[in-house]
């Protein structure tokens, strides 16, 4: 029953988004029903296409899961986004520095490593520095409140634009190769790289990206799990973020929760880099994400802050954005704009069901 | 020869910096009003976007501007209050609410123009002549802008509603008390927000380009945000804050491939000039320059205890 209770609210935000959604679609002039068709079942019913919706949601599932620890402690994270893009910067960084890397400038080649490490120990380093960078950049805007009381919300969307103009110039001034017209930077070693899981599993297609990183988006639902309900730290944490005076009273420190908190949030937004820089990209490129920083805030309001929630609605989320290519192909006027339509909905609805659920 | 040169570009960048802040000078104004009823609004954005979609739209198709540009405020209005029942007669989380508001205008005009102009995202290029036009090298919005920061100081300091919209952002139990409606009041700010904001984002696809792209506002409902807390949310600073910002990104345009900005013969990357306004911010909040203190009962919920 308790699941019921939970579940109940998120799912009618979701149909309000297909109704009203699928209004739009009937204004516009194409078929609500088969346009949901193509948004839904493409992800569904193939290998590929299951697969594929697994590798669109590991983003997800780290971002929704960053936002959900902050929302937690009553704190609410906007700068998952900024979070992810200098991590993914640094992780490249590392991959590069440390992974042997040697361009090609005109045709003349030179080294931009300063060592070659062997991937035993450039994988782990690489790893935490995508921990470490995305928790430092979360732990700003937490030390910021807990020190001198200034607004989590203002400071995240501004270190977000921050975030994004380092990397952007760090990349363009420095680790470009020139004459390449793309803002990235050069790959990394293949040491620093993560395998896909095809390699493993052969039943999963060539073309699908999905890497590692998935596994360890599903570990990340377990120890957050384990850490918000069954430690001490997650307990001290949760009680800030139910009432932060009652918790002052109870010998809790909220300031120090504050700064944990926003430091957890922040290195799992960061772990974002790990799929898409080692995994994926094999280098850093500017304009990665696709706002998923932002979509963790959906993920993690429609998976009410929990992180069983927060998988599945990273699942749902993967369903829609995969679908949304299919609506842009296949139907005559409707644009992959509709996924983003539906998620604000979402959002508005569940924010606006909220106070219904206590 | 050297001295009108630099007289030149002077006058260039002041011009600028004007058309440059105009857009921010509505949004922040409007945020103003907002924020002063108790309502944090992170959704100027968004409500920008649809004033410059809505504006760019009419205008493209009716060819009249001022019809336009009314539309769009209108647009905005509308938008506004969809935001304002969440908020305040849900109560939703005003931080969340405002992100959904944002997303739902990156995604509602780039649907529409795809389906109407079928080009992903933008819609038609607008004949210069129908676009809102310059005064005195001035473009009327930009005059419209700076006229509305006197009045906006009239209006909240010495007019009772601007008292009533003060009120009711710093103790909403005495506010009701005395006999306002607190929520009548919260609802009017936010729309009034919606309203200038849209007109911010109408000058943007009619006045300053000629035709709306998807995310065109680029940020700057945020940087009105930046500016308006800097401002510590008064209508005279919000002016300075936002010819400030203005300027810098003047600066930051005329940087890009020019060879002038130069200190000490190293070029300075337009990057570091894009992040002022943000670093500025945050260094304002932490109270390094002068405590910036919000309206007191910004953000939290009224419920009218019987």
């Amino acid at each position: 029953m308790k699941i019921f209770r939970e579940a109940i609210y998120p799912l009618i935000a979701v149909t309000a988004a297909f109704i009203i959604g699928g209004i739009i679609i009937l204004i516009i002039g194409d078929n609500p029903i088969t346009t949901f068709q193509l948004l839904i079942e493409n992800s569904f019913g193939s290998v590929k296409g299951i697969t594929e919706t697994l590798f669109y949601a590991t983003p997800l599932i780290f971002t929704g899961l960053a936002v959900a620890v902050a929302f937690r402690c009553g704190l609410l994270n906007i700068g998952a986004e900024g979070q992810l893009y200098v991590a993914a910067f640094a992780t490249a960084w590392v991959g590069i520095k440390f992974g042997g890397t040697i361009v090609n400038i005109f045709g003349k080649q030179e080294d931009w490593s300063w060592v070659s490490l062997p991937a035993i120990l450039l994988v782990p380093l690489c790893l935490a520095t995508a921990i470490i960078v995305g928790g430092f950049w979360g732990a700003i805007p937490g030390y910021l409140k807990a020190k001198f009381g200034s607004h989590e919300v203002i400071n995240t969307i501004m270190l977000n634009f921050v975030a994004i103009a380092l990397v952007s110039y760090l990349t363009q001034y420095h680790y470009k190769i020139p004459g390449d017209p793309i803002l990235q930077t050069a790959p990394i070693g293949d040491a620093a790289t993560i395998p896909k899981l095809n390699q493993f599993l052969p039943f999963i297609p060539q073309d699908v990206a999905l890497n590692f990183s998935f596994l360890l988006a599903i570990l990340m639902c377990v120890f957050v799990y384990i850490f918000l309900w069954k430690t001490k730290w997650g307990y001290e944490l949760r009680a800030v973020g139910e009432n932060p005076t009652a918790a002052e009273y109870g010998g809790i420190s909220p300031k120090k929760q504050i700064i944990i908190a926003m430091t957890i949030s922040g290195a799992l937004a960061g772990m974002v880099a790990i799929g898409e820089v080692m995994g994926f990209r094999h280098n850093y490129y500017h304009g990665f994400s696709a706002e998923w920083g932002f979509l963790g805030i959906a993920v993690a309001l429609l998976g009410r802050n929990h992180p069983l929630g927060v998988f599945i609605a990273a699942i749902f989320f993967a369903v829609l954005l995969r679908g949304g290519i299919f609506v842009d192909a296949f139907t005559e006027y409707v644009s992959k704009d509709l996924v983003e339509v539906l998620q604000a909905i979402i959002i508005l609805f569940v924010a606006a069901l909220q106070k219904y659920t206590k | 020869m050297s001295e009108t040169f630099d007289l030149a570009i002077i006058g260039i960048f002041i011009f600028s910096a004007i058309r440059l802040a105009t857009p921010m000078i509505f949004a922040a104004l409007g945020g103003m009003f907002s924020e002063r009823s108790g309502v944090i609004n992170i959704a100027l954005e968004g409500l920008m976007l649809a004033g410059a979609f809505t504006a760019a739209v009419v205008t493209y198709e009716l060819s009249n501007p001022y019809f336009g540009f009314l539309c769009g405020i209108l647009a905005g209005g509308v938008l506004a209050f969809i935001f304002a029942i969440t908020v305040i007669k849900f109560e939703a989380d005003q931080v969340v609410a405002g992100v959904g508001i944002n997303i739902l205008m990156l995604g509602v005009p780039a649907l529409l123009s795809s389906a109407i102009y079928d080009s992903a995202g933008s819609t038609e290029q607008i004949a210069k002549e129908f676009l809102l036009p310059d005064v005195f090298g001035l473009n009327v919005a930009s005059i419209l802008a700076f006229l509305l920061v006197p009045t906006a100081w009239y209006v909240l300091y010495k007019t009772p509603f601007g008292l009533r919209i003060r009120a009711v952002g710093e103790n909403p139990e005495a506010a009701d008390a005395a006999g306002i409606k607190v929520l009548r009041m919260r609802y009017t700010g936010v729309i009034l927000s919606g309203v200038l904001a849209a007109a911010g984002g109408a000058y943007l696809s009619i006045g300053q380009s000629s035709f709306f792209t998807r995310g065109m506002s680029a940020g700057k409902g945020f940087i009105a945000l930046a500016a308006l807390i800097l401002a510590k949310w008064r209508p005279i600073q919000v002016l300075i804050a936002c010819l400030f910002f203005g300027f810098t990104e003047a600066l930051a345009i005329q940087i890009q491939g020019s060879s002038w900005a130069k200190i000490g013969g190293e070029e300075i990357p337009v990057q570091f000039i894009e992040m002022l306004p943000y670093v500025l911010t945050i260094i304002v909040l932490a109270g390094f320059i002068g405590l910036s203190k919000a309206p007191k009962a910004l953000g939290i919920p009224y419920k009218k205890e019987n």
